[in-house]
């Protein structure tokens, strides 16, 4: 688990915590607390989980499996490029969960983790509306349409001269 | 005291009591995986403990149904049958069957149930879906395979019973769901070592003791 918090985030905390102390302790609001930090955060930090639990006297764990239930709960931060392998049912039929093996193997990490290093984080999607590129990956905002288990091996290998290329242009300067 | 037909069989049963309770304590037995004398509300997640009751059209869930005189009861219809080894199948299709290496050989509710129901204790004859990872150990105090658990729930009812909150829960969904710890690690180490009551009211290998 990536648990270590940035300062940003701590304030962030600081926020939850606040925004709790003004909400109700009924259990009817557990859903709504979590997708406000879900939406702040991006993910639910464990450290959250502990905080909503104690709001609503409940045990952590508790509050785990209801928000592990739903999909739109990540328990990990978004890496900084997030891979969204698409499962809709085109790329399904191709072979989608062939191409998330791929991307789990290459980074080491499974569906819904991130990186140590919060570079890369795994997440599948429904259908993103271009099934005639089945199936489809997207790393950060950009497609790539008709993958292949080769393609994911490419796709890093130009990250990797991209961030060369930048890190070159800054010592340059 | 109401008095229910079961089997052609006239037994006097406490007024309260479920149904199914009723027929375990004359010897009647009726299969069962989720259900404990102490529960209140049982959760009826197994759907084993099928029974048929005259006047009903279709078969019902023998630990939702509280006592109530001149109940006439069936337990071993046909129908009956084939929903309770339906059940116990997909139960199976779940689950990493390796009787050798488990500590619950031979003390083992599917294992009993296979035998009484007659079905080979296989997955077959539908496909396997086995979960990853293997093996949970993240609680300090317990070990947790989740390819043995059949979702019964007895933990979590006997430790938020015993505790006031439970430290165990389900997580997930559909086939991925799991038993999990989540916060295990800052559990009160003592108290789980003299509690230890999840990992005995399990009815499979799924929760054992790290200390054995
Ligand atoms: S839980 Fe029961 S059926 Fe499963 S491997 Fe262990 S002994 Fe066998
Ligand atoms: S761990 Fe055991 S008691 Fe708990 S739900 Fe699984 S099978 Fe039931
Ligand atoms: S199913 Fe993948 S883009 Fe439509
Ligand atoms: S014992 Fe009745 S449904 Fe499980």
């Amino acid at each position: 688990m990536n648990d270590v918090l940035t300062s940003e985030e701590k304030a962030i905390l600081a926020d939850i915590q606040q925004y709790l102390s003004e909400s109700k302790r009924d259990r009817s609001r557990l859903i709504p607390v979590l997708q406000y930090i879900q939406a702040r955060l991006a993910y639910i930090p464990y450290q959250s989980i502990a905080l909503v639990a104690a709001h609503f006297n409940l045990a952590p764990a508790e509050v785990y499996g209801v928000a592990s239930f739903y999909n739109q709960f990540r328990f990990n931060p978004p890496g900084k490029y997030p891979v969204k392998v698409c499962l809709g049912t085109a790329c399904h039929v191709k072979g989608a969960d062939i191409i998330l093996e791929n991307f789990e193997r290459k980074l080491e990490i499974k569906e819904g983790e991130t990186t140590p290093d919060r570079e890369f984080s795994i997440e599948r999607v429904a259908c993103v509306g271009c099934c005639a590129l089945a199936p489809v990956a997207l790393l950060g905002e950009s497609v790539h349409g008709n993958m292949a288990p080769s393609k994911v091996e490419g796709i890093f290998t130009r990250i990797q001269v991209e961030k060369e290329m930048e890190a070159r242009q800054k010592s340059e300067k | 005291m109401p008095t229910i037909t079961v089997n052609g069989q006239s037994i006097e049963a406490q007024s309260g009591m479920s149904l199914l309770q009723a027929c375990l304590e004359k010897g009647i037995f009726i299969p069962n995986l989720c259900y404990l004398k102490a529960m209140t509300e049982p959760p009826a997640s197994c759907r084993l403990c099928f029974v048929e009751i005259e006047g009903q059209p279709d078969p019902v869930a023998a630990c939702t149904i509280t006592v109530a005189d001149g109940l006439v009861v069936s337990t071993d219809t046909s129908a009956v049958r084939q929903l309770q080894r339906t059940a116990l199948q997909l139960l199976l299709s779940v689950h990493d069957i390796d009787c050798k290496n488990c500590p619950a050989n031979k003390q083992c509710a599917l294992q009993d149930l296979a035998k009484f129901l007659k079905v080979p204790l296989k997955n077959k004859p539908t496909e396997t879906y086995l979960r990853e990872p293997a093996i949970d150990e993240t609680h300090p105090h317990l070990t947790y395979y989740p390819n043995r658990c059949i979702l019964c729930g007895k933990c979590i009812y006997v430790c938020q019973t015993r505790h006031g909150q439970s430290s165990l829960s389900f997580a997930k969904r559909g086939f991925d769901t799991v038993i999990s710890f989540y916060g295990a690690l800052e559990i009160d180490q003592q108290a789980c070592d003299d509690c230890q009551q999840c990992a005995q009211v399990c009815p499979v290998g799924a929760l054992v003791m790290k200390s054995g």
